[in-house]
This record gives C-alpha cells, sequence and structure tokens, in this order.
C-alpha cells in the first residue's frame, strides 16, 4: 500500500531523512522506533504532506499513486491520517463541528453529497462508543483544556471517524496513563483490518505490548538502519538504543 | 461653505427654537465655542494620527433632517432581536419613531432624550448627570453637545434588575443625499441595579451618512451593565462613537463592540473610576476589508485602589482594509493595587490590510500589575497543517481558524440570541458552517 523508496528530506539547510526504505502493505503493523532527533515524527510530517519539509530524493506511493504533488488535505482524502504528537487547539470549534467539516470535505473530494444530520448523529455516537468517549466531551471547543490523554483519545476518535486507509501514529503513547493507554490501544486493534494499514511511532515498548506490530524497524540518524518483527522491540527495551549506536559506529 | 461653516451656522438657527434661557444652554455655548475654536480633529492631532476625516467631511452634509421619515417594521425586522422580547428605543434620520419604539416609565424610565432635556420632573437628574462625564476638551464630543437634543434616556433606579435587553436603533433613510446625526444618549443605572443595552446604527440604502454620537453611562455602587454595540453598517455609513464610562464602587461595567461594517468607524470609549473594586471590560471583534477602516481608541483611567479593567481586541483584516488599536491605561499614584490588562490580537490576510497598534501605559502607582500585548500575524501555520491533514481545505482551514481567532470575545456576549446572531453574521463573513450541535 505504502511504498517509500530512497527518500530525502531536509528542512532549511538540514537534511534529516537520508535515504529512507519502507514497504508497508495492507493489513500490516509497522512500528517504528528510535532515539530523539533519529527523524521518526519528520517521516511522519512528510507522508502527511508537511510543506515545511523538502524532499530532496526519492519517492513515495500510496497505492501505486504518487503523493510528492498532492496537498495535505488531497493525501487525507486518499486516505492518509496522521496522528499528531501535539494535537492542535482550536477553541470555538467543537469536535462534532470540526468532524462534520472534515467528512464533508472529504465526501465533497470523492464526488459524494455531503453526509445528512441524521446519519451524521449515528455515526458519531458508534464511534464514541467505541472510544468510550463522553458524548459531553464531543460539544467542547476541539482540545481546547483537554489533558494529554484525552487530546490523544480524540485523535483515535478522529481515525474512527475519518477511516483511514494509511493511519500514521505520532508518539500516541505520550502523556498516557495505563488506562488511556488501554482504551486508545484497544481502539486502534478495534479500527485495524485487512483492508488498511497503520504506523505506529513511538520511543517505547509500552503501547506496541497491547497493538502488536508486524514488523519493528529502527531509524537512527535519519535512515533505517535494523528491522525485525515484534521481539526486536523487547530487544531494544532490554538494551537501549545505545546497541544500536554502537553497532553503526562500529 | 464647508462642513464646519455650516456647522455653526446652523448652530444659531437651532438655538431660535429652544429655550435660550435654561442652564443648558450655557452649555451648549460653551461646547460650540469649543468646537468652533478646534474644528475638525486632523492628522496633526495625535489622537488622530491614523485616521483621516478628510474624504468623509467632502460630502455635503444636511444637518437636520427636514422630514420625518417613516419605516415598515418588516423592512427593518431583521435588524432587531425578534426572537424575545426587548425594549426598543428606535429613531429614524435623528427623530424618535413611536410606532417602532417600547418605552416605559413603569418603576424606570427607558424613553427619549427630548423628554428629558425639556420636561421639568427630568431636571434635576438633568443637572446632575448630562455632560458630567462626556469631554469637554474633544471637539466632537462639544459638538455633539451643542446639537443634543434627542437620544436615548434611560435611567433605572436602584436594586432593579431590568429582564428585557433595551436595543437602540439609529436608522437612517437615506432619503437626504447625505446627513449628519448626532444622536445622544444617556444612561444612569442605580446601586445594585442590572442593564443588558444593544445599540445599533443602520443605513438603509448607498447614501452616506455621518453619525456623531455621544453616549454617557453612570453606573453607581454594584450596578452591572452589559453594553453592545454593533456596527454592521452600510459601506456609505460613517461613524463616530464617543462612549464615557463612569463608575462606583463595585460596579461592573462591560462594553462589547463588534465592527464589521462602515466606511470609517471611530470608538472612542473612555472608563473613569471613582470607587474601590470596580471592573471595567472592554472587548471587540473587527472583521473588515475592501477600503473599510475601523480605530479603536480606548482610555481606561484608574484612579481608586483595588480596581480592574480588561481589555481584548481581536481584528482581521482582508484587502485593503485598515485598522487602529490605540489603548490607554493611566493608573494614577492612589491607584495601588490596580490588574489592568489588554490585548490586542491582529491577523492581517492579505499584503494591502494594515494595522497601527499601539498601547500606552502611564503608570504612577507602584502595587500593581498591568499587562498588555498587541500581535499583529498571520494564521497559525500547525492548526492549518493539522485541519489539512484532516481532508479540511486550506480555504475553509483558514475561515475556521479565523472564526476560532474571534471566539473568546464572542464567548463573553451575555444575551443568548445575540450571542447567536453574532456568531451567525461572523460565520457567514468568514465563510464557515458552524451550525451543527448535537
Amino acid at each position: 500500500m505504502l511504498s517509500i523508496k530512497n527518500l530525502h528530506a531536509s528542512i532549511g539547510d538540514k537534511e534529516i531523512l537520508k535515504g529512507i526504505n519502507l514497504e508497508v502493505k495492507a493489513g500490516e503493523i509497522h512500528a517504528i522506533m528510535g532515539p530523539n532527533g533519529a527523524g521518526k515524527s519528520t517521516l511522519a510530517s512528510i507522508i502527511a504532506g508537511n510543506e515545511n519539509y523538502e524532499v530532496t530524493q526519492g519517492e513515495i506511493t500510496l497505492d501505486g499513486e504518487d503523493l510528492s504533488e498532492l496537498a495535505p488535505e488531497e493525501r487525507a482524502h486518499k486516505g492518509v491520517f496522521l496522528s499528531f504528537q501535539y494535537p492542535v487547539e482550536i477553541p470555538g470549534v467543537s469536535v462534532t463541528n470540526f468532524m462534520r467539516t472534515a467528512i464533508n470535505e472529504t465526501r465533497k473530494a470523492q464526488g459524494l453529497e455531503e453526509m445528512p444530520a441524521k446519519d451524521m448523529l449515528k455515526f458519531i455516537r458508534e464511534k464514541s462508543e467505541l472510544l468510550e468517549i463522553d458524548r459531553k466531551f464531543l460539544s467542547r471547543s476541539l482540545n481546547e483544556g483537554f489533558s494529554g490523554g484525552e487530546k490523544k483519545r480524540n485523535e483515535i476518535f478522529q481515525m474512527a471517524m475519518l477511516e483511514p486507509k494509511l493511519a500514521i501514529l505520532d508518539e500516541t503513547d505520550s502523556g498516557l496513563d495505563i488506562d488511556a493507554l488501554r482504551i486508545v490501544a484497544n481502539g486502534v486493534n478495534k479500527l485495524k483490518s485487512d483492508k488498511n494499514a497503520i504506523i505506529i511511532i513511538t520511543h517505547y515498548q509500552r503501547l506496541l505490548d497491547y497493538i502488536v506490530p508486524d514488523f519493528v524497524h529502527v531509524l537512527y540518524n535519519g535512515k533505517i538502519v535494523k528491522s525485525g518483527d515484534a521481539s526486536l522491540a523487547l530487544e531494544l527495551e532490554e538494551k537501549g538504543y545505545d546497541w544500536i549506536k554502537q553497532e553503526q559506529e562500529a | 461653505m464647508d462642513l464646519k461653516e455650516k456647522l455653526l451656522s446652523s448652530f444659531m438657527a437651532f438655538e431660535e427654537r429652544i429655550d435660550v434661557h435654561s442652564e443648558l444652554h450655557d452649555v451648549r455655548t460653551l461646547a460650540i465655542k469649543n468646537f468652533e475654536d478646534k474644528g475638525f480633529p486632523t492628522k496633526k492631532d495625535e489622537a488622530w494620527k491614523y485616521t483621516s476625516l478628510n474624504s468623509v467631511l467632502k460630502n455635503d452634509f444636511t444637518v437636520f433632517s427636514k422630514k420625518e421619515n417613516a419605516i415598515e417594521f418588516n423592512h427593518v425586522k431583521k435588524y432587531f432581536l425578534h426572537e424575545i422580547d426587548t425594549y426598543k428605543l428606535v429613531f429614524i434620520d435623528g427623530v424618535f419613531n413611536s410606532h417602532l419604539s417600547s418605552t416605559t416609565h413603569e418603576g424606570m424610565d427607558i424613553c427619549l432624550m427630548s423628554s428629558a432635556l425639556n420636561k421639568p420632573k427630568y431636571k434635576m437628574v438633568i443637572d446632575n448627570y448630562f455632560n458630567k462625564i462626556a469631554s469637554k476638551d474633544e471637539s466632537l464630543t462639544t459638538l455633539n453637545t451643542a446639537f443634543a437634543n434627542e437620544g436615548a434616556y434611560i435611567n433605572i433606579p436602584k436594586s432593579k434588575v431590568v429582564h428585557k435587553p433595551i436595543e437602540i436603533m439609529y436608522f437612517s433613510t437615506g432619503s437626504e443625499v447625505a446627513l449628519l446625526t448626532q444622536p445622544r444618549n444617556l444612561i444612569i443605572v442605580g446601586e445594585n441595579s442590572h442593564v443588558q443595552i444593544i445599540e445599533r446604527h443602520q443605513s438603509l440604502n448607498k447614501n452616506p451618512v455621518l453619525t456623531n454620537s455621544v453616549t454617557e453611562i453612570f453606573a453607581q455602587k454594584r450596578a452591572i451593565v452589559d453594553y453592545y454595540k454593533i456596527q454592521n453598517d452600510n459601506l456609505g455609513a460613517n461613524l463616530i462613537d464617543n462612549t464615557y464610562v463612569s463608575q462606583k464602587q463595585e460596579s461592573h461595567v462591560s462594553v462589547n463592540t463588534f465592527s464589521f461594517g462602515g466606511n470609517l468607524t471611530r470608538n472612542n470609549l473612555n472608563f473613569y473610576h471613582f470607587g474601590e473594586r470596580i471592573t471595567s471590560t472592554l472587548n471587540g471583534i473587527t472583521i473588515i476589508g475592501e477600503k473599510q477602516h475601523v480605530d479603536h481608541y480606548t482610555l481606561v483611567k484608574h484612579s481608586t485602589p483595588n480596581c480592574e479593567s480588561f481589555q481584548d481586541y481581536k481584528g482581521i483584516y482582508s484587502d485593503s482594509s485598515t485598522g487602529v488599536f490605540n489603548g490607554k491605561i493611566f493608573v494614577e499614584r492612589e491607584a495601588q493595587k490596580t490588574n489592568a490588562f489588554q490585548k490586542s490580537n491582529n491577523i492581517l490576510l492579505s499584503d494591502k490590510a494594515t494595522i497601527n497598534a499601539k498601547p500606552q501605559l502611564e503608570i504612577f502607582a507602584d502595587d500593581v500589575k498591568c499587562s498588555h500585548g498587541c500581535t499583529v500575524g498571520q494564521l497559525d501555520e500547525t492548526a492549518l497543517f493539522y485541519m489539512q491533514q484532516r481532508g479540511i481545505p486550506q480555504k475553509e482551514a483558514k475561515a475556521l481558524l479565523m472564526y476560532a481567532f474571534s471566539n473568546a470575545v464572542i464567548e463573553s456576549i451575555k444575551i443568548p440570541e445575540l450571542k447567536q446572531r453574532i456568531t451567525k453574521i461572523i460565520a457567514t463573513k468568514l465563510g464557515v458552517k458552524i451550525g451543527f450541535d448535537l
């Protein structure tokens, strides 16, 4: 589904991604781990189309279609979803209004009619139950005054509403306590299917206990230096990232 | 004959119509003399550095409307808050219209200035309050004082909660080619009383109008006054609003100004404290485009201890529009433990839009908390990216963000129907659909 070949990207003069290769097929869960500054969030932003970064070499394709010329909203319409590490606060716009706008804009782009209000309400109810979200929460302003855990849960709620093909979860576990983690992980597990794919970006093994990856990659210094299965994450937890750094320097 | 000369000569005709022996005559005479000496302000006046009246003053304004014009309620229904019951003071081309109004004398006075200025039963109030807080120096204010004869007169006695909001509406029919109108409002709110007032100026066609209005508000101890100014007029309308607020101990007065329309709008908003533990709130939302100009000139004078003032002005400027925010806070030596906060946040949507923001703080007390913040910028890129990532195209994302930017001030509107109305106007101006609630 997602194919990244020899991706080089910079911000200003600084090159951050130095030749990333990654293949993600439908139905798969990939974890990308690595120390701070390795380029994990940058990779996530670039797949989503953040125009602050410049792709200097290589390509990104989704189902064979080149994403490089597409604006972020166009990539979203094709089914790309990024759960932000730091979700943005938008006071005055409720969660429901925001989702309604997002869903209807996507439908418009796909040549569909707007979802009727009654259906939208039903849809919202279903998905909020899935994520154990209180209805009152949905009429609050988007992310305003939300705790870290609530923000992350709201990201997964949006993922449930938008039903993406490719979901990238950027440090979704940071700032979550055990209960919030369980709820978020449950949500993601209920949403995964053999038609979609998930990329989990994380420092820590913890989330991967709940959302078990098919593949684990280690991103270090702008490149994927090691790949393996779920047991690689456990090895990293035991040995730390120094092990990788030492291997690379040898 | 330029407008100043026209006004000075019509003052003489005006005087012939009124009782020249009353004390008011002396007040008017001093006022017209002040205007004669100073004339209309120009850009050489520091207070008018960024706002020029030249092109407005070139219009050939009629100074008194000669006809009494009628309007069908159905034509103007949309300007009122028709969903709820309100008191209404409606003026057409400066003349009170009883047909559209809804006044009262039951336990309080919500009626007209012309009655208050002429009938003996109001004399004591007029002697004690009329022109007592309005400036006697500022040229346009004194011009209004010289000709003051009609407007809203609201006197709420103590311990009265006025359950219905009061709508003060000034309509211009445009039957004159260009009209100058000078409404004068006097609002007195007694101890422990509570009133909500909405004021709106609306011209009904494109003919130029210049409104030079003066409003004096007296809030007695523990009084609560919520005042809303809706400035969403046609592009031919010009408004100079001079509002003076005098507050006594523990009173709360808030003035919310919504500036969306008009050609040139100047809001002079002044607060004076005469007591401790007073709260003053000044909020504004300005959303303009084309060649519109809005100038907010505020003054809060902290002269007594333990008082607070909050100013939050948001502005969004597109095309070649221009905005000014000049916020002055004076804290006198006796005003210890003052909390004064001022924010002016502005978004420029085009290269040709301009905002001049000038906070001015003069602080003579040493135990105070004062802050000011002016920002001028564009929309937050991270927030835009977040919305685009959710499938919302850039244009719609920008509009939603701008709506969110104005939201803090919208939240402070205490009349739900008015809040909805303003929200709708803003959402329409920005091209955003917000009406969906669970």
